[in-house]
């Protein structure tokens, strides 16, 4: 079961700047979990999540293993424990904003403005950041220099078809990425050169038999190796190096490539949450046990995110901290109100919030 | 207990005590070997806790899983030893296994 209905999809159509009370950076297990507890005390959310669906590592490492220390739940796996927070969340309408990832984060005389990679504009009272491990990032072959040549020969992924038109691209990896623009900058590139360790790809049937049908004709061509070594100058590339079998034997030799797609999965790094001026303590952000506010007023920081004395990395705690931040956060939003604490069981008011009177 | 052997790429040697039932990742982990990564915490997700099983050890671990042969895309430098230390169950015919980090864990 997957709730996409009031899920709001980032690219297109944005107003040019988004007004909310609340801006939480992960829609991960914590960062849903967040917009029920804030919706409880009337605060709308907006979230803002880099992979292109909700769930954070419970959707993108492990959707189909069982998870044992949900409270309440014996079992429950990272998928259904997805879907299921998105069921709780829904009475308060949140907005999503997917595939984008946040780069600045601006303190104003009101609250924050804060900007993703696609240009997305907020203003919010107060953020929330929920950001688990970090954002994922694809990973970097290990290759010495390769910094060198990203963003002018080596990309991750593809955003302008005509960076590859009429060159000679390699695609390393046997994936679903790597299929696919294997397919697409085929009509495109001057050729195409698939590279994968071994002669078995773990992508979509209909995928692997188109790219069998072009490797037939010789359209494009699969050599069978490993990347060892980028060959070129001032960041363009001329040639990769490849180690593989060639006739039963082990060689390495090079393989003319003007452009080159690694795709070798997702990894988690920090990324522009580090420029953020937030206390961080070996990558993770500093905050308070009784409100989980980072050192910058109205910044929250909640889930595997953050850093406390006695921290434990767990699903539990990232809730628990959300619970303590809406309060927290409630003071901000609404200056001034009186708040009286209710419970879901009794209130009638809560109730009227969840829709279930 | 069982005794593992973690040899660094730059040769220094980590002798470790494990038990049976334990992954091979969980014993390095639990012993700060480094280079074993783990980033995903032993779902098979990520190829970050690569290891080359030395070769008169192969028949006794075995070959990877298909799913296990797929994450192995995502590991660099790959070959014909390479297994993911999360998908070795530790058990007492491994007792004295030898295993080899690569340079790096992408």
């Amino acid at each position: 079961m997957v709730l996409d209905m009031f899920v709001g999809t980032g690219a297109g159509g944005e107003p040019a700047e988004i007004q909310t009370d609340a801006l939480i950076i992960g829609a991960g297990p914590v960062g849903l979990f967040a917009v029920f507890e804030l919706g409880l005390v009337d605060i709308k959310a907006h979230v803002i999540d880099i992979l292109e669906k909700p769930g954070g590592q419970c959707a993108e490492l492990y959707p189909e293993k069982p998870i044992y220390d949900i409270p309440a739940h014996p079992t429950i796996t990272g998928q259904a424990l997805t879907d299921r927070l998105l069921e709780q969340a829904r009475p308060f309408e949140p907005t999503f904003h997917f595939g984008q990832r946040v780069e600045s984060l601006r303190k104003t005389d009101d609250g924050f403005e804060v900007e993703t990679d696609l240009g997305t504009r907020f203003r919010a009272k107060v953020v929330v950041i929920a950001a688990g491990g970090g954002s994922f990032t694809p990973k970097r072959p290990p290759l010495a220099g390769i910094e060198a040549y990203e963003g002018a020969s080596v990309f991750y992924a593809v955003r302008k078809i005509d960076a590859f038109r009429d060159r000679a691209v390699v695609i390393a990896g046997g994936g679903d990425s790597a299929l696919d623009w294997t397919l697409n900058l085929q009509p495109v590139a001057k050729s195409v050169t698939l590279i994968h360790r071994r002669d078995e790809f773990r992508a979509a049937p209909d995928s692997v038999n188109k790219l069998r049908e072009l490797l037939a004709v010789g359209s494009i061509r699969f050599i069978q190796g490993q990347l060892t070594k980028l060959n070129g100058d001032g960041g363009a590339l001329r040639s990769v190096t490849i180690r593989g079998p060639v006739g039963g034997v082990e060689l390495e030799y090079d393989v003319e490539a003007e452009r080159l797609l690694p795709f070798f999965g997702l990894t988690m790094k920090l990324g522009p949450i580090a420029n953020w001026g937030l206390n961080l303590d070996e990558n993770q952000i500093a905050v308070d046990t009784a409100r989980f506010e980072t050192s910058e007023p109205g910044i929250f920081a909640i889930g595997d995110i953050n850093i406390y004395p006695g921290k434990l990395k767990l699903i539990l705690s990232g809730f628990h901290e959300a619970a303590l931040m809406a309060q927290a956060a409630q003071k901000i939003v609404f200056p001034g109100k009186r708040s009286v604490f209710q419970y879901t069981t009794s209130s009638s008011s809560l109730q009227r919030k969840l829709g279930v009177i | 207990m069982i005794k593992v052997t973690f040899i660094e790429h730059n040769g220094t040697v980590h002798t470790v005590d494990g038990e049976p039932g334990q992954t091979l990742m969980e014993t390095a982990v639990k012993h700060a070997v480094p280079g074993i990564v783990a980033e995903c915490g032993g779902a098979c997700s990520c190829a970050t806790c690569h290891v080359y099983v030395d070769d008169m050890w192969k028949e006794k671990t075995g070959g990877p899983s298909e799913m296990e042969e797929d994450m192995l895309d995502f590991a660099f430098d790959v070959r014909a030893s390479s297994r993911l230390s999360c998908q070795i169950r530790l058990k007492p015919e491994l007792d004295g296994l030898v295993v080899r980090i690569p340079e790096f864990q992408n």
